[in-house]
Formats: structure tokens, sequence, C-alpha cells
């Protein structure tokens, strides 16, 4: 399977990427890892007349936190967060979501940002993007601007990247003590789409209630879905495994997934209520909760 | 049309290339090292893995090769130069580590990358590494055990200049 012909152009600056953008306008698009742009180009689902190769701009692979946010460059590869000792110590949910995207190989190649570009309807990096409430910074032709993820994902292979406009960055605030995370995602194998996946973040309290959570699902529906619901139930509430499941039921409620080789939909529904009740065990487990 | 220049295991090999063509077949038909399989061509087999700049290990159905431009490809035909077979090579026979070999480059070059980052790993450790890679004949056991070994081996001179 060949992919149709393109105009390529390499790029060894972020200056240099975007100016090859603003001249190709509607036909250019960037290529990042391609880890999920070229077999969509080789099934011809993807047809791009001009690929901007961003892989040799060093500037922009870089893992770093800054201002209180953990900032992932545009070409940092997935591997880097897998096996970063600042990533394992802190970042539960990253560290356990590093280890289950795609395939190992995949994963030396893919890139975060370019995923979350991508937004793929199964994703893993846009469910943990809304669960760890991340910020986009997009460089647009009026300046820089930084996106709320929710802004940000706007439907299936849609984001609020505009044409001429390239993503520079995906920030995510750094987990205070405590906060914790966990990626729960059913997968027929390795590197298949997942089934389902959840998302979960949560915050404590000094009193042991919980302050904050961010919980998001993902493969089931057009687009990762925050399950607002859920985050408003938990608001403010001692974890209990009752709270546990009467949040856990909220995510079949706007879970819309679609039937195939992996499951039914009723069955794909039901495990949004189950992964994410577990992603919600799993966060309190780590914040040293015992219910 | 693109000129695209890649240093595949110490040789540099150079020629005007589509844009659209895939590491793969640059390797195979432009380098002639026909060692590194096409198996799925869509990223989800491991057959076509090589490494890149010596320990990266890439699946090369999914890379187009002009992004690979100016950059170092390893394929497992530099895994034994001359008649001696690579530890990795030697277990894998040892252990029937391979029954059709259909596989067993993606198989070899990955464990190569994975025992250059780990030295001593796991049984689950190499399960994990391997985890990007099919095999539909072994039923990954062999494989496994030929990794063991090939770890042992290549700590093994280490191991036995201590002991003189």
């Amino acid at each position: 399977m060949f992919p149709a012909n393109f105009e390529y152009v390499r790029t060894h600056s972020a200056d240099e990427a975007f100016a090859a953008l603003q001249q190709h306008g509607y036909d250019g698009r960037v290529l990042a890892g391609g880890q999920s742009l070229i077999p969509a180009m080789r099934y011809r689902l993807a047809r791009p007349a001009v690929l901007i190769d961003i892989n040799p701009i060093k500037d922009l692979e870089y893992l770093r936190e800054e201002d209180g946010f953990l900032c992932i460059g545009a070409t940092t590869r997935d591997a880097a967060l897998e096996f970063s000792k600042v990533v394992l110590e802190r970042y539960s949910l990253i560290t356990s979501v590093s280890k289950v995207v795609a395939d190992p190989i995949v994963r030396h190649m893919g890139t975060v940002v370019g995923s979350i570009c991508h937004n793929d309807p199964a994703g893993d990096w846009t469910a943990t993007a809304l669960a760890s409430r991340a910020i986009m910074v997009v460089r647009g032709k009026n300046g820089v601007r930084h996106i709320s993820i929710d802004d940000f994902l706007l439907d299936s292979y849609t984001t609020a990247v505009e044409e001429g406009e390239m993503a520079l960055e995906v920030r995510i605030p750094i987990p205070d003590a405590h906060t914790q995370g966990s990626y729960q995602k059913i997968e027929r194998k390795v590197g298949d789409y997942a089934t389902c996946a959840a998302a979960v973040q949560i915050s404590l309290n000094e009193d042991g209630t919980i302050r904050d959570s961010g919980i998001a699902i993902t493969a089931s529906g057009p687009i990762a879905m925050r399950v607002s619901a859920a985050e408003a139930l938990l608001r403010g509430q001692k974890p209990s495994l009752e709270l546990i499941k009467a949040a856990s039921l909220e995510a079949p409620k706007i879970a819309s997934p679609n039937p195939d080789q992996r499951g039914s939909a009723d069955y794909k529904r039901d495990m949004t209520r189950v992964l994410v009740g577990r992603g919600i065990r799993e966060s309190l487990e780590r914040l040293g909760v015992s219910l | 049309m693109t000129q695209v220049s890649i240093n595949i295991n110490g040789k540099q090999v150079s020629a005007d290339v589509e844009n659209r063509t895939l590491l793969v077949h640059f390797i195979r038909e432009q380098a002639g090292l026909t060692g590194t399989h096409v198996g799925c061509d869509s990223s989800s087999c491991g057959v076509c893995t090589v490494l890149l700049d010596g320990d990266t290990p890439v699946k090369s159905c999914t890379l187009f090769a002009a992004m690979v431009q100016g950059r170092e490809v390893t394929t497992v035909e530099s895994l034994a130069p001359g008649s001696a077979l690579h530890p990795l090579q030697q277990a894998f026979w040892d252990q029937h580590g391979l029954q059709c070999g259909y596989c067993t480059p993606g198989m070899l070059m990955v464990s190569v990358a994975l025992l250059k980052q780990n030295p001593n790993p796991s049984e689950l450790e190499i399960r994990e590494g391997l985890s990007g890679n099919l095999c539909r004949c072994t039923g990954y056991n062999n494989i496994v055990k030929a990794v063991q070994q090939a770890a042992q081996m290549m700590s093994a001179p280490v191991l036995a200049a201590a002991d003189d």
C-alpha cells in the first residue's frame, strides 16, 4: 500500500515550518512522528498535498518543568515520557498511559503533541490531556495562542488548530503531592486501538475530601470526552465505594461507542463505567486512601 | 522526487526516490538489503523493525525514507558480518526461536535494542519489549528463552574476564 504522492518540505526550525505552513495554506500538513498519519495516508484516508516534516527540529524536542507545567515539545516522542525519571516519580497518570500507547516500537517515533493533534476517537493522549487539564500552545498568524484542551478537541480528527497554524507544545499542570492518576485501557492486543479506555486524576484536600478530579473516556464516541457529571459528583466528597460507584455510572450516560469486532456498543458503554470506576479506585489507592 | 542519503550498516546509500518512498522499500530496493521484511504493511507486526541512529527501534514501513535523510540505519544484515552468528542469532538457533523465520529479523532487531537498553531484562520485560512484534508460529515462548540466553551470553565475557 503506497500513499498518494505529495510534496515534501524538510524544516529545521519552528520559523521555517511556520513559513512553509503559510506558503502552502490548506495544502500543508505537519508531519511529526507520522505513526498515525502515515498509516492513514497508506490507506488513502488522508491525502495531504504537502507534508511539512518537523522531525529535524531539535528545538521542539524537549520535556521540562516550567512555570507549574510539564512542557512537552512538538517532536518529543512518547518514549521520552515513558523513560523520564521526572515523569516516573511524579506523574502517575502519564506513567500509566505512556506504557500502553500503541506498542514499544511505535512509541519511539510517535509524539504526544502529534497524537493530540490527530485527535483520533480512540486516542490515549487526548483522554489523558482532558483528565490532567492540559493546555495546548499553538502558533498562529497573530502570535502564540494558549488553548485549554476542552476547547482544543473539536471533533473526530479535528482540533482548534486552524489553517496555517502549528501546535508547538502541550502543557500538563504539575501534580501536587495530593494528586494521583490512573489510566485504564482494554485492548485486544498491544498496539490495537483501545476497545475502551479511561483516564482519571484525583486531587485531595488536607482533610481527605476530594478537591478536584479529571475524568475522561476514549474509544467511546466520536472524540475523547470529559465526564463532567462524575467530576461534579466527586468534588468536595469523602471517598467511598458508594461515591465511586455513583461517579462511574455517569460515564455510560455520555458514551456513544460504535460496535465493531472489539465489542458491541452495549459492552463498550458498560466498560466506560467499569474503567472509570477502576481508575478512580486506583488513583485513590495511590493517594493512600483505604476504602 | 527527492535525493535521500542514508548510512545503512556503515555504508552510505544515496538515491533519488519518490517522496512517498517508505524506509523499508529504500532499504530493500535501493540498498538491496532484503533481510528487512514487509509483513502487515501497516505498523502492526514489527517484521520491518530496524534501528535508527544505533539504538532506537523503529518500524521502517511507517517512516518515509526522506525522514531519515542523513541518519544511520542498522538492519539485521549487520548482526553477523562474518560467519560467526551474533549471540542473539545463536540463541534463536539454540532455543528454536523461529519456525518459518519471517518475523525473525524484526524480533532480532528489537531484541538488540532491548538488550542495549536493559542488559538483564526479566521475562516480563522481554515480553513487553517484544509486544510490538507478531509471530504466528512459535507461541513466543522460545523467542523469550532465546532473548534470555542471549542476555546471559552477552554478559558472560565480562564475567569470564573477571575470573581470569
